[in-house]
């Protein structure tokens, strides 16, 4: 595998909880993110999955630097830039991009489409001289498949997944190696997020790009990433190769989430009342997920999780591969933070729907 | 003379044969300042006791407009029903007095709203919400009403629900609040739920909950379900019949298992291709081409004509009928033939 462009190590973001008015006294502290370890290889899609309030997004605000982490490290091709400020960060910042997830609030209304996509470069005028941005602007509306004509256009002239489109250029204007795409496709209609994503698979081998792709539809970032880590409450419960988490789950907290997603395959539900049919043997995780300010001793999922023993309550399990897989053979062979980490199957293989699935001839 | 109860207002007609519900061409459209958009163009459902329809849709493809409609809750101005009806158990419920029409609505058809959390009042205890129904409709006292909200709370599966019942919404998760939106919803356990995206708002190992709470309550209780989605997974899992609408028309009807086999619209079709799967990496997703239309020009022939990989002349000039494709399906495809065979 290439280097790792993008090294997060025990990253942590606790926001803390205050009371009192002039004299303010810290009671405790929401742990968004609470000990992340990853890395983003060099022209490679990392995925992250975890259901609301697992600090997924905390953790990409942080990675573009709109967050300063409590501690930890995030090291840029070998350089910690958690710490770095002025012009050594804008230096940094311009090659980490991010993209956002509502494409109606992240666009200025007030302005043009051709200003937006440009404004980066007002703050990094090293990238494009005065005279040639209009040029830049356009070529960048057609490289996402918008008509350059519409540089004069004002957002609400768009519709969803074309302003999501401009939030794409405006993402790519400096060139940047890295960009992170907050759960850029949700909020478009099923028919737009294929293209979207389409245009964003373009993107990267066009311009050698490595993205980290957050999002909470499982399918959706199966399709994009070549390895994806699972959060479950601030940390990373499980990570591999898109195989491995998809095919092989090992976490109890993947197998549950996976086994959750709805198929599109009226064959594979499970009959009413009945015994479930086929493989389709879903795993209902009672209860919701604890409170950030208050997690659990241990192992983070031991509350909702069907296999926890005493040992889950006093010792953190870590995310490396488990001792008692580590002679197993290929995939299940993967980090996973689980003391009884064991592999089961709960994604089924189904038909291609729509048929024929002759995509090319509809 | 103003309606006295739900019994008075639906025994007035002897009990007719025929569907729960039933919705005949209906026609709805907004007049705004730029033009009028045709949100709803003819549209048909029927739903039985005990069934479950999916009607499947994106964004303006007219699926809330009419289940606001048949709800009686659509804004008018600048909403308005140019033309239909809509018969809940052989009645015509556009043929309504109001006051009658809220008889109906609680005990006869109840609504399940997607946000939760806009949809309670955010000063009133949830048990007050709940009691609510049955001081109003059944004229219960509020000490009744709240024992009363205890159980349904019990019932929908909030754990410590005596304890709870006086707590706020905002006390409450995301899934917790979309049980009470159920709970509240069956509280006077009416005939046909209608739920518009329940769990468009919730992660996924909570909307497997709470899909599974909504479909064994409506095994228990036999009422027949409308579920408003734009979520091909959570169709296959739960639904009878599917209606996939676009720009306000029904496109295609069909029990489920036939549909995700072999669809018979270019529309439905591209939707089943354009997902991404769960159990492969795939290859370059299908992608339908072009946008939804605008409902204020909406295109003249067949509305999908613009983005079908399939469109010849006739598509851009004849709008195509509901053929009927067997007994139990319909296709609006001047060409459903070949789309279902290829």
């Amino acid at each position: 595998m290439a280097e790792a462009i993008l090294e997060v190590r025990d990253l942590y973001k606790h926001y803390p909880l205050t009371r009192g008015v002039l004299i303010k006294k810290q009671v405790g502290a929401v742990k968004a993110v609470d000990g992340v370890d990853v890395d983003l290889f060099a022209g490679e899609t990392l995925g992250i999955v975890g259901e609301s309030g697992c600090g997924k997004s905390t953790l990409a605000r942080m990675l573009v630097h709109l967050e300063r982490p409590t501690a930890g490290s995030i090291r840029y091709r070998g350089e910690d830039i958690s710490q770095l400020s002025g012009r050594a960060l804008k230096a940094v910042r311009r090659n980490i991009q991010m993209v956002f997830q509502d494409p109606y609030t992240s666009l200025n209304p007030r302005m043009t489409v051709g200003d937006i996509i440009g404004e980066p470069y007002e703050i990094h005028p090293e990238v494009a001289p005065k005279g040639s941005r209009r040029g830049k602007v356009q070529d960048l509306l057609d490289v996402v498949g918008l008509n350059p004509e519409y540089i004069n256009r004002y957002p609400h002239q768009f519709s969803g997944g074309q302003r999501q489109r401009i939030g794409i250029a405006r993402g790519l204007a400096l060139q940047p190696e890295i960009i992170v795409a907050d759960e850029p496709v949700s909020a478009l209609d099923v028919s737009v997020q294929a293209q979207v994503i389409n245009l964003l698979e373009k993107l990267q081998s066009e311009f050698s790009l490595s993205y980290v792709f957050i999002a909470h539809d499982l399918s959706i970032v199966r399709h994009i990433s070549d390895r994806v880590g699972v959060m479950y409450l601030g940390r990373i419960v499980e990570v591999g190769r898109d195989a491995e988490i998809y095919d092989h789950p090992t976490h109890p907290y993947t197998q549950a989430l996976l086994s959750a997603v709805p198929i599109p395959d009226p064959e594979a539900r499970a009959p009413a009342g009945g015994p479930p049919g086929e493989a389709r043997r879903r795993i209902i995780l009672t209860g919701d997920v604890p409170s950030p300010t208050n997690i659990p001793s241990g192992c983070r999922f031991r509350t909702r999780c069907w296999k926890a023993q005493e040992r889950c309550a006093v010792e953190v399990p870590l995310l490396a591969v488990p001792p008692h897989l580590r002679t197993a053979e290929g995939a299940v062979q993967h980090p996973s933070a689980c003391h009884f980490a064991e592999e089961r199957h709960v994604v089924p293989s189904g038909p291609q729907p729509g048929g024929s699935g002759d995509a090319g001839t509809v | 003379m103003p309606a006295t109860s739900y019994e008075a207002v639906m025994s007035a007609e002897p009990d007719m044969p025929g569907s729960l519900l039933d919705v005949r061409g209906l026609q709805v459209e907004f007049r705004t300042r730029d033009g009028v958009a045709k949100a709803v163009n003819g549209v048909d459902w029927t739903v039985d006791a005990g069934e479950t329809l999916a009607v499947l849709g994106e964004s303006g493809s007219g699926k809330s407009v009419t289940a606001q409609a048949v709800m009686g809750i659509l804004d008018m101005p600048p909403g308005r029903i140019t033309g239909g009806e809509i018969l809940f158990k052989g009645q015509d419920l556009l043929k309504m007095r109001e006051d009658e029409r809220r008889k109906i609505r609680g005990a006869g058809m109840a609504m399940i709203f997607q946000d939760a959390l806009s949809s309670l009042n955010p000063v009133l205890s949830v048990g007050d919400q709940l009691g609510e129904m049955f001081v109003v409709h059944q004229g219960m006292s509020r000490k009744d009403a709240k024992a009363k909200a205890v159980e349904l709370m019990d019932r929908v599966r909030i754990p410590a629900a005596a304890e709870r019942v006086g707590q706020y919404p905002h006390q409450f998760s995301g899934g917790m609040r979309q049980r009470i939106m159920i709970a509240m919803a069956l509280s006077l356990e009416p005939d046909l739920i209608i739920a518009d995206e329940p769990t468009t708002a919730l992660d996924v190992t909570v909307q497997a909950q709470v899909m599974d709470l909504l479909a064994e309550l409506r095994r228990e209780l036999d009422m027949g379900l409308v579920l408003i989605t734009h979520d091909l997974g959570v169709v296959a899992d739960v639904a009878d019949k599917i209606a996939v609408m676009y720009a306000g028309r029904i496109v295609e009807t069909a029990p489920v298992h036939d549909i995700y086999r072999a669809p018979a619209h270019p529309y439905t079709k591209g939707l089943l291709e354009s997902i991404p799967r769960l159990d492969q990496k795939g290859q370059e997703l299908y992608a339908i081409k072009g946008l939804p239309p605008n409902l204020m020009h909406i295109p003249p022939g067949c509305a999908f004509n613009p983005r079908c990989p399939m469109a010849q002349d006739v598509c851009r000039t004849d709008a195509p009928p509901l053929y009927e494709v067997n007994e139990e399906r319909r296709s609006a495809c001047h060409f459903w033939e070949a789309t279902l065979h290829g």
